[in-house]
């Protein structure tokens, strides 16, 4: 553990650098947007630096004072990813006298800074957390399942998946998927003597032992069949199995998780049309027939401006991802590999790994339990879900809707993985303060 | 719990291994398949357009028939023809809206960059962020006297091809009435389709060369191949043949008449030959092809690279185009029936004697005959593209010329050229109007009837100087041009190969 601190220490510096390379590298990608677009650079440069750049600024300064041994690459690589969304963003949706797009997605990762920041504040020990085992994990199943609620749910684009509470709306799932992670963290720490050990015959667990796994399952179908959302329900399900299996270490929960998964799918796509489009599409995108129809179009699109970016792309400016439907959102991936190419998509993807190398190795380094389940599953949910959106998007498997993590146009994904952020700052801080502190006293 | 959340590790990074694997499969290994979906038209259009189209230049390397320019638009470079309507044929057009055509279409590759013997230098170009280069096309035109041949034609509905006889070269190509390239080029698609709507309904056929893309019948030029084919077959250019005024033709009750219905040789009772070719005598050459029959006749014209027809049933044959290597000049064969079509019908083959009925040609494929007679009796290639280069001006291929085909013995050849020269001697159907001072030149005139009541179409072929001949020429003047139903093939297209022959020797070739 010693050494480990040793490593760490002089990183803190590392992080102020990482994060003004990682902020000069995304204004760099706006300004080139705006050079290339409309042949300036965009007048509200300075503004936006000023903006965001002094947001991240902060959020360092805050993270250096309340979690001073924190890992500093984390704040740095949602830098670059959030920044370079925010250019793709603007180049893809034109401002209107109505307003503009990257506008609000400043505004929102405004919000995000100022989530990460008062989670890193009011979390002061990410051990607090593990008190509230039961609340936290009601409050994240009714924000699952709040837009079912008829009055204040909202379908938009066939999923509801939205709350709408007077002008604003919302999407409650990704908070509750947040509360999920920590409520499994908090209770599979708890019952993972129990959970390992009791064994029914043949090696199947009881069903009472069982029943954590069912009603995860449950909730996934519910969140399939009655909000539409197959990413979504997809990905807590599979944070779920993930974090069962890593605290008990019971590969009976992986085998069985996975034929309730290849259940639920069966059923849904015996039953939902929706879920039987979704593999059409996927399977005859760029067939001739199909290929100028919505659904198959878009994964086409999607291909096309994939593939016509090549090894370096068309460019910032350059190519033609606005015939991309949805490329600020879900497509977002697709729009930075025709312009910024196989080395932009490369290079995004690293900063994923990143995330999946730094919070898994934390989990390894934490000494308790709660700790490693919850850094474990933070990261999990973060890889599986650029999994989700980039395999769908890159026609890996099908299509799906769900965000890029940090990437995408979206305030409640935004403002949500910002927290997420902040939770794996806080558990690669937790330990190391305590020890220090003690060691002052 | 450390060892599982390892082992996450590896199958998290396995997934995203996945994903690394698959974008560089979408992204590159399977791109150009992807990309290639005409459902992507518009990123085509566009990639196409990102790169810096090499130009086509002339024989002298500098002279631009084609290039690209950099414009400010979506579409990155701009495709100008600088001398548009002058070269419209061997150019073709680059549009975006009616894709590519002549030298546009079958030099892509190397202009846009994408051929093989470009790829060190695309690939470079591609690394270095640089935009696309493709390479330059060295066509063989020479540009003097392309000017030449479109000066010297003047108005007249009509075209001029010239050749190198030795190579195969086509020095100078001119098609009146022509088109703007630039129309169909620049502009927006709307602007660009309307260009094209008036090109298409203009009853002229600006779109369509007359040089190489349509046939027309070649009338007494045709004579050079009924008299070849006698002397292949035993005739000797003093043999004589019986001299009527008029042909009685066999099985009708017609007559195959001289030109104004005179009497050849002031009515002499016979005439060689010789003699008949200088003056052009149709009496004697029906009797020539009626001496010959159909088979001789028919295989002689398809040596010099005539293709059968059978009409009316089959008025087309089975290649009917020369479609060479991309190097090559394309064009639109001649055309003579076969055997079959004259069987019983000897009148027939005595109008297709003198390049009359179903015989058609253009002026191409007549320079190749005269290039098969001035070159011993080799007939090369039609070379159009000599050489590419590649954006540092460097040689990166060469099209050496080919031999097309030899449809005549040197022996032939060379009492075709003594025919051919009588032609432009005093006596001759030519003189004055092909005689050039201190040159001797070889030719044949043509009077083609077409349709009744058309003014005949006026044809001279030729070739110069008839001992060591460095340029062939071969000249068609639509309806006779200003002279209408007077002109002859002597009075009206004899001086625009004489200009164009005159412009060649003193340019050089000579």
């Amino acid at each position: 553990m010693s050494s480990a601190l040793e490593i760490r220490t002089p990183r803190r510096r590392t992080g102020l650098l990482l994060l003004l390379m990682g902020l000069a590298i995304g204004f760099g990608a706006y300004a080139n947007v705006g050079l290339a677009r409309r042949g300036r650079i965009p007048g509200n440069l300075a503004f936006y630096v000023a903006l965001i750049g002094g947001g991240f600024l902060i959020a360092y300064v805050v993270q250096r004072k309340v979690a001073p041994h924190a890992d500093a690459v984390f704040l740095p690589v949602a830098a670059v990813l959030a920044v370079i969304g925010f250019a793709m963003i603007f180049r893809l949706v034109r401002p209107t006298p109505d307003g503009s797009l990257a506008a609000e997605q400043a505004t929102w990762m405004m919000i995000g800074l100022a989530g990460f920041i008062g989670t890193l504040l009011f979390v002061r020990d990410d051990r607090q957390l593990d008190s509230f085992t039961y609340t936290i994990g009601l409050a994240g199943l009714v924000l699952l399942l709040l837009p079912i609620l008829p009055g204040i749910g909202q379908t938009i684009n066939g999923a509801r998946l939205w709350v709408g509470i007077g002008p604003i709306s919302f999407q409650p799932s990704e908070f509750g998927k947040i509360l999920v992670v920590v409520f499994l963290a908090s209770y599979l720490e708890s019952k993972r003597e129990l959970l390992s050990t009791g064994m029914g015959r043949f090696g199947i667990p009881r069903v009472k032992d069982l029943g954590p796994l069912l009603l995860a399952w449950g909730t996934s179908l519910v969140i399939l069949f009655a909000e539409k959302d197959l990413g979504a329900s997809l990905l807590y399900f599979g944070v779920f199995v993930v974090m069962l299996w890593v605290a008990t270490g019971r590969p009976v929960y992986l085998v069985m998780g996975l034929l309730l998964f290849a259940a639920g799918s069966g059923v849904g796509y015996v039953v939902l049309p929706h879920v039987q489009q979704r593999i059409d599409y996927w399977l005859h995108a760029l067939e001739a027939k199909h290929v100028y129809e919505l659904g198959y179009g878009q994964i086409a699109q999607g291909q096309f401006g994939l593939a016509s970016g090549g090894l370096v792309g068309t460019g910032l400016g350059a190519g033609s991802p606005t015939l991309i439907p949805y490329a600020e959102t879900d497509f977002i991936f697709a729009a930075i590999g025709e312009e910024l190419g196989l080395l932009g998509t490369c290079a995004v993807l690293l900063l994923y790994v990143v995330i999946l190398d730094r919070g898994l190795r934390l989990a390894v380094e934490r000494t308790d339990g709660f700790g490693k389940l919850l850094a474990a599953g933070l990261t999990t949910s973060i890889v599986l879900q650029t999994f989700v959106i980039v395999g769908g998007v890159t026609r890996l498997i099908p299509l799906t809707g769900i965000t890029l993590p940090f990437v995408s146009y979206g305030g409640s994904s935004l403002v949500a993985n910002f927290v997420i952020l902040a939770l794996l700052v806080r558990v690669s801080a937790g330990p190391w303060q305590r020890k220090l502190k003690s060691a002052d006293g | 719990m450390d060892r599982r959340i390892r082992r996450l590790g590896l199958a998290l990074s396995a997934l995203m291994m996945l994903l690394f694997a698959q974008v560089s499969y979408v992204q590159v290994f399977a791109a150009s398949r992807i990309a290639d979906n005409p459902a992507n038209a518009y990123r085509q259009i566009v990639a196409e357009y990102d790169v810096f189209r090499g130009p086509i230049l002339a024989s002298d390397g500098t002279t631009a028939l084609a290039l690209s320019r950099r414009t400010k638009g979506t579409f990155t470079y701009q495709r100008r023809y600088p001398n548009g309507p002058l070269y419209a044929g061997l150019t073709g057009f680059y549009s975006r809206v009616f894709g590519k055509t002549e030298l546009e279409r079958s030099m892509n590759a190397y202009l846009n960059g994408d051929a093989g013997e470009l790829a060190a230098q695309t690939f470079a170009d591609l690394l270095l962020g640089r935009p696309k280069k493709g390479g330059a096309v060295v066509t063989t035109i020479d540009p003097i006297i392309q000017a030449a041949a479109e000066r010297a034609l003047g108005s007249n509905p009509g075209a001029v091809v010239a050749m190198q006889p030795s190579t195969g070269d086509i020095i100078a190509l001119v098609s009146n009435p022509s088109y703007d390239p630039n129309a169909l080029t620049a502009g927006t698609s709307d602007e660009i389709k309307t260009a094209w709507d008036q090109l298409s309904a203009d009853p002229s056929n600006p779109l369509v060369a007359r040089s190489n893309d349509e046939l027309f019948p070649p009338g007494s030029t045709f004579k050079i191949i009924t008299a070849a084919a006698a002397l292949e077959n035993g005739y000797g250019p003093d043999s004589a043949w019986p001299n009527p005024r008029e042909l009685d033709l066999p099985l009708s009750t017609g007559t195959l008449q001289n030109f104004g219905g005179a009497w050849c040789a002031g009515g002499a009772k016979q005439i060689t030959l010789a003699h008949a070719f200088q003056i052009s005598c149709n009496v004697t050459f029906g009797e020539v092809g009626l001496a010959l029959g159909p088979e001789k006749l028919q295989s002689q014209a398809e040596a010099f690279g005539f293709c059968r027809t059978n009409p009316p049933v089959q008025t087309d044959c089975a290649s009917p185009t020369f479609q060479g290597e991309p190097w090559t000049m394309p064009f639109v064969t001649g055309r003579f029936p076969e055997a079959a079509y004259f069987q019983g019908n000897d009148p027939l083959l005595a109008i297709s004697s003198i390049g009359q009925d179903n015989v058609l040609a253009n002026p191409i494929q007549m320079a190749l005959v005269a290039s098969a007679i001035a070159n011993g009796g080799i007939q090369m290639q039609p070379r159009l593209v000599s050489e590419i280069r590649d954006p540092n001006g460097r040689v990166v291929k060469t099209f050496p010329p080919e031999p097309y085909g030899t449809p005549i013995s040197p022996q032939t050849a060379a009492r075709m050229t003594a025919f051919m020269t009588s032609v432009t001697q005093p006596g001759g159907t030519a003189y004055p109007y092909a005689a050039i001072p201190g040159v001797t030149v070889a030719g044949k005139t043509g009077t083609a009837q077409h349709g009744d009541g058309a003014d005949p179409h006026a044809w001279f072929v030729a070739f110069a100087p008839a001992g060591h001949p460095q340029i062939v020429v071969a000249v068609i003047v639509l309806d006779g041009g200003s002279l209408g139903s007077e002109a002859t093939g002597g009075h009206v297209a004899a001086p625009i190969a004489k200009i164009v022959i005159e412009a060649a020797l003193q340019a050089g070739l000579g």
